[in-house]
C-alpha cells in the first residue's frame, strides 16, 4: 500500500496553507504578530422593516468622534437605495431614500471605531433649555415636590441629578414618582423633571461595547450639562450612577429618535460588534477596497458571522492540542472532543471561574446520578434526567452566585449542558466499573487537556493567526493528517513498557 | 531526579520489539481488521455460533433469553443442569456475568458461596436484556452456558476465578500467549490491570515464561503461593490449533483468543478480541514486533497445523523462571 497520494496530499496543504499566508502577509501587510497594535471596534447595525410598496426614507443616527473614540472608516450596504450623509449641531444622520420598495429590506450600515483613549469630545456648548410642556393636574404637584425634594438633598446639577434618578427608580421611589410613571418614561421623565428645574439634560442612546456580541440594542442613559466644568456628564438612568463606562459608545446625543422609517412597518435595528487588533500604521489606513478571489478572507462576510467565525475558527487549534495530547502523550480523556468545549466555555468565563464551576457541577451532578443509578433506568431516560439536573445545578448556582454579588458566577451558562451531563454519565459508568482512581485519571486527563487547548486558544498571537490567516487552517489540517500517521510511541508508554527494559541489566 | 528512573527510552523499547497504542491501531487493527467484521466477535452469541459451524470446541450453549416475555421461561431452561454461566452478548470487561457454581434445591449458589433465588437471576436476566452491561446500553441477548469444570492441574495457580489463556493471532499465526491468573487483589477476574497475574507463556510447550503481577515481574501466585515455574498448560497444541483456526473463521488478522482448558472436553474458545491489549508483551517480556513481522513475509494459504508448527518452531524460548534459584527468588 503506498503512501505516496497522502504525503502529496500533506505536502499540498502545507504548500497551500503557507503560501494563502504568506501572501495574504505581503498583500494586505497584515503583521505576524499581534504586537504595538490598536484596538479597532467593527460596528454593524442591521436595519430591518417591511416596506409599504411605496416611497421610503429611512433616517438612521450616527456615532461622531466623541471621548475615547474616533470614527476611522464607515461604510453601507442597500441595493438600489439612494444615500446621502446629514450633518447638523445635533449630531449626524445616515439617509437612505427609494421610490419604490416593498416587502421586507434590510440596510446595512458598519463603522469601524478606533480605541483612542486620548480622543476628545467636539467643543461643547450648553445647549438651549428646551421648555418642556406644562404638566397637567394633578401631575404639576407631584412634578414640584420631587423636584424640590431632590433640589434640597442636592448641592449641584450632578447630585441633583442622581437624586432624581433615584427618587424615580430607586427604592426611594414614592407616590409623586409612581404616579408621574403613568405618564413618562423613567429616562425621559427624569429629563423632564431636570429641564423643569432649568438644568439641561438629554437622553442619548449608547452601545455597550462587548466582543462577539450579535443582535445587540442600544440602551439609554441621561446628559446632564454641569455648568461648573462645561462638560455633559453622563448618568445610568437606573441606578444614577454618574460617569461613562469605557465600552459604552456613543451613539446618538441630539435627542433624537435613532431610526426613523417612512413607508415602512415593523422596523427596528440591532447591532453587531467585533473588535480586533490592527497595527497603528493600518488602523488609520484603510484597505478594504479590493475583493478579488484572493483575498478569500472571511473579513468580507458581516461581521456578525465574522464575530462567530472567530471563535470557529479556534476550534481546529482545540482539536489540535487533543490529538497531539492523546497521539502523542497518551492522555485519557473522558469524551474525545469534550476538553475542546470546556475549553471553548473557558474562554467565556475565563479559567479560574471555569475551572470551579465545572469541578462543582460535574462533582454535584456525580452525587445526583449516583442516586439515579439505583432507580434501575434505561440509558437515555438516565442522561436525560441528568440533563435536567445540570441545569438545576446551573440555575442554583448562577443564582446564589447573583445573591452573593458574584457576577463571575453567572458566566456558568456559557458551559455546554449535553455535554456536561454525558460527561457525568461516562465518569459515573466509570465510576462502578473501574473505581474511583479512573475516575480521577480520565477525569484529570480532560481537564488537563480542556486547560492546555484554553491556553492555545485564548493566546493572543493564536486568536491573531487564526482569524487573520485562513491558510492556517489548511497547515492544522496538514499537521493533524500526519498525527494522525504515527506509529511512534506515547509518551506516557515510556513509562509503561519501563518494567520490560530493565530485565536486560537484570539477567 | 528520581521520577526519571520510571521512564526509558523509546530506543530501549524500539530494541525490545515493543508494539506501541498506535502502532498496534494503525499498523495491525486498522490494515488486518476490516470493520464489518467486528460484529462477529463483538457478539458473543454469533461468535459462539459461528464456532460451532468451524468445529471450534465452545462452552455447550444451553439457551438464549431474548424477550423480557421469555424471561419466565428460564427456570424450565435451566432445569437439569448443576452449574451455569448467563452472560450479556455484547458485554465487554467481563461485565454481567453471572456463573452458578451448583444448584440445591431451588438455590443458586455462586462461586463465592452467596446463595441467589430463582427470582434473582430472572432480574439479573431481565437487566442484560435491557442492556445495563452492553455497550452504549442498546438492547442485548442474555446467553447461557454450561459451566466450565476447569482442569485441576491449573486449581492451584488461581484463586476463585476460572485462568484463560489469551492466544495473539496474527494472519492465522499464534503469535504470543499468556495466562491470567485471578488473584485475591483482582477480586477474582482475570484483568490484569486490576492485579491478575499474567504468565507468559511459550507457544512451544505451553509452559510458562515468566510472571508479572502490576507490571511486576513475580515467580509466585501471591494467594496459593504456588511456583509458577512448573505451570504447563496440558494440551498446548489442540489449544493452539483452536486458535489459530480462528483466523479462517472470522477473517480478521490481528485476534485475540481467549481460552479456558475444561476438565472434560479440553480447550475451549471462551470469546474472541478484535482490539487485543498491549499487555501481553510486559508478561512476555518481550515486543511483538519481530514475531509481526517475521508472519508479514510468510505467504498466504497456509493451512491450520502449518501455520503452528512454524510458530512453535521460530517463537520457541527459554524459561526465565526456572534459571534463577528458588531461595533467591523468595529473597528478592
Amino acid at each position: 500500500m503506498s503512501r505516496l497520494p497522502f504525503y502529496l496530499i500533506v505536502g499540498f496543504l502545507l504548500i497551500a496553507g503557507i503560501a494563502t499566508s504568506v501572501h495574504r502577509h505581503l498583500q494586505f501587510e497584515i503583521p505576524w504578530f499581534p504586537g504595538e497594535q490598536r484596538q479597532v471596534w467593527e460596528i454593524e447595525a442591521v436595519i430591518n422593516f417591511n416596506a409599504q410598496n411605496g416611497p421610503v426614507q429611512v433616517d438612521l443616527a450616527l456615532p461622531s468622534h466623541q471621548a475615547g473614540y474616533r470614527v476611522l472608516t464607515e461604510n453601507t450596504a442597500s441595493s438600489g437605495y439612494g444615500l446621502a450623509y446629514l450633518a447638523d449641531e445635533l449630531g449626524r444622520q445616515a439617509q437612505w431614500t427609494i421610490r419604490q420598495a416593498a416587502g421586507s429590506q434590510q440596510l446595512y450600515y458598519s463603522v469601524q471605531m478606533l480605541v483612542s483613549p486620548d480622543a476628545r469630545s467636539p467643543v461643547q456648548t450648553p445647549p438651549e433649555l428646551s421648555s418642556p410642556p406644562p404638566w397637567e393636574s394633578p401631575y404639576d404637584t407631584a412634578a414640584s415636590q420631587l423636584i424640590d425634594r431632590a433640589w434640597a438633598r442636592s448641592a449641584n446639577n450632578a447630585t441633583f441629578a442622581r437624586e432624581l434618578i433615584l427618587d424615580v427608580n430607586g427604592n426611594r421611589q414614592g407616590e409623586n414618582a409612581r404616579l408621574l410613571l403613568t405618564q413618562e418614561q423613567p429616562s425621559s421623565l427624569v429629563v423632564r423633571l431636570l429641564n423643569q428645574a432649568g438644568v439641561q439634560a438629554r437622553e442619548v442612546s449608547g452601545l455597550m461595547l462587548e466582543d462577539g456580541r450579535r443582535r445587540q440594542a442600544l440602551s439609554g442613559w441621561i446628559q446632564v450639562f454641569d455648568t461648573s466644568t462645561e462638560r455633559w456628564a453622563i448618568f445610568n438612568p437606573i441606578t444614577g450612577e454618574q460617569g461613562k463606562p469605557d465600552n459604552l459608545l456613543l451613539w446618538e446625543t441630539g435627542g433624537r429618535a435613532v431610526l426613523e422609517v417612512q413607508g415602512g412597518t415593523n422596523s427596528r435595528v440591532s447591532f453587531s460588534m467585533l473588535t480586533h487588533h490592527q497595527p497603528a500604521s493600518a488602523a488609520v489606513r484603510n484597505h478594504y477596497s479590493e475583493d478579488t478571489l484572493l483575498n478569500f478572507s472571511i473579513h468580507s462576510l458581516p461581521l456578525e458571522e465574522q464575530a462567530l467565525f472567530q471563535t470557529i475558527l479556534l476550534i481546529p487549534i482545540g482539536a489540535l492540542v487533543v490529538v497531539f495530547l492523546r497521539v502523542l502523550v497518551g492522555v485519557k480523556t473522558s469524551g474525545t472532543f469534550m476538553p475542546v468545549l470546556i475549553a471553548l466555555a473557558f474562554i467565556q468565563t475565563t479559567l479560574l471561574t471555569g475551572l470551579i464551576g465545572f469541578l462543582l457541577i460535574v462533582a454535584v451532578g456525580l452525587i445526583i446520578r449516583n442516586y439515579l443509578s439505583y432507580l434501575n433506568l434505561l440509558l437515555v431516560a438516565r442522561v436525560s434526567a441528568v440533563i435536567i439536573t445540570v441545569i438545576a445545578i446551573i440555575s442554583i448556582f448562577t443564582v446564589l452566585a447573583y445573591r452573593m454579588g458574584l457576577s463571575a458566577g453567572l458566566t456558568v451558562t456559557f458551559f455546554p449542558m449535553i455535554i456536561l451531563a454525558w460527561t457525568i454519565e461516562r465518569m459515573s459508568i466509570l465510576w462502578e466499573e473501574e473505581g474511583p482512581k479512573q475516575v480521577l485519571i480520565q477525569g484529570g486527563g480532560s481537564l488537563l487537556t480542556a486547560v492546555l487547548a484554553y491556553l492555545a486558544m485564548n493566546n493572543p498571537w493564536v486568536r491573531h493567526i487564526t482569524f487573520n490567516f485562513l491558510g492556517v487552517q489548511l497547515i492544522l489540517m496538514a499537521l493533524i493528517l500526519l498525527l494522525g500517521n504515527y506509529t511512534g510511541y506515547r509518551l506516557l508508554e515510556l513509562r509503561r513498557f519501563k518494567p520490560i527494559t530493565d530485565d536486560e541489566k537484570v539477567s | 531526579m528520581s521520577w526519571l528512573t520510571n521512564w526509558t527510552w523509546p530506543t530501549r523499547l524500539r530494541d525490545k520489539g515493543i508494539i506501541g497504542m498506535n502502532r498496534r491501531n494503525i499498523r495491525y487493527i486498522g490494515r488486518y481488521n476490516s470493520r464489518r467484521l467486528y460484529p462477529l466477535v463483538d457478539d458473543k452469541l454469533k461468535t459462539k455460533l459461528l464456532a460451532q459451524q468451524y468445529g471450534i470446541t465452545t462452552p455447550e450453549l444451553i439457551g438464549t433469553v431474548t424477550t423480557q416475555f421469555g424471561v419466565k421461561r428460564i427456570g424450565e431452561m435451566l432445569e437439569g443442569h448443576n452449574g451455569f454461566v448467563i452472560k450479556p452478548a455484547k458485554g465487554s470487561g467481563g461485565k454481567g456475568i453471572l456463573v452458578i457454581e451448583k444448584v440445591e434445591d431451588d438455590a443458586f449458589i455462586k462461586p463465592s458461596g452467596v446463595r441467589q433465588s430463582i427470582k434473582d437471576v430472572e432480574r439479573h436476566v431481565s437487566n442484560i436484556l435491557s442492556g445495563l452491561y452492553s455497550l452504549g446500553g442498546s438492547p442485548d441477548v442474555a446467553v447461557i452456558e454450561t459451566l466450565i469444570n476447569f482442569d485441576e492441574s491449573l486449581l492451584a495457580y488461581t484463586y476463585e476465578g476460572v485462568p484463560d489463556i489469551r492466544v495473539i493471532v496474527f494472519k492465522g499465526y499464534p503469535v504470543m500467549a499468556m495466562m491470567r491468573l485471578s488473584t485475591a487483589a483482582s477480586d477474582g477476574k482475570a484483568n490484569l490491570h486490576q492485579g491478575a497475574v499474567g504468565v507468559g507463556l511459550n507457544i512451544a510447550t505451553g509452559a510458562a515464561l515468566r510472571g508479572v503481577q502490576f507490571d511486576r515481574p513475580c515467580f509466585s501466585h501471591p494467594d496459593t503461593g504456588h511456583d509458577l515455574a512448573s505451570l504447563v498448560v496440558p494440551q498446548w497444541d489442540t489449544l493452539l490449533h483452536l486458535a489459530a483456526g480462528c483466523y479462517e473463521m472470522t477473517g480478521l488478522g490481528y485476534l485475540g483468543t481467549d481460552m479456558v482448558l475444561d476438565r472434560d472436553h479440553g480447550p475451549m474458545l471462551l470469546e474472541l478480541n478484535a482490539r487485543p491489549g498491549l499487555a501481553i508483551q510486559m508478561t512476555n517480556g518481550e515486543g511483538l514486533r519481530r514475531r509481526l513481522d517475521l508472519i508479514e513475509h510468510q505467504p498466504d494459504g497456509v493451512s491450520v497445523e502449518e501455520r503452528v508448527a512454524f510458530a512453535q518452531h521460530h517463537f520457541a524460548r527459554q524459561s526465565e523462571l526456572v534459571e534463577i534459584p528458588d531461595s533467591a527468588m523468595e529473597s528478592a
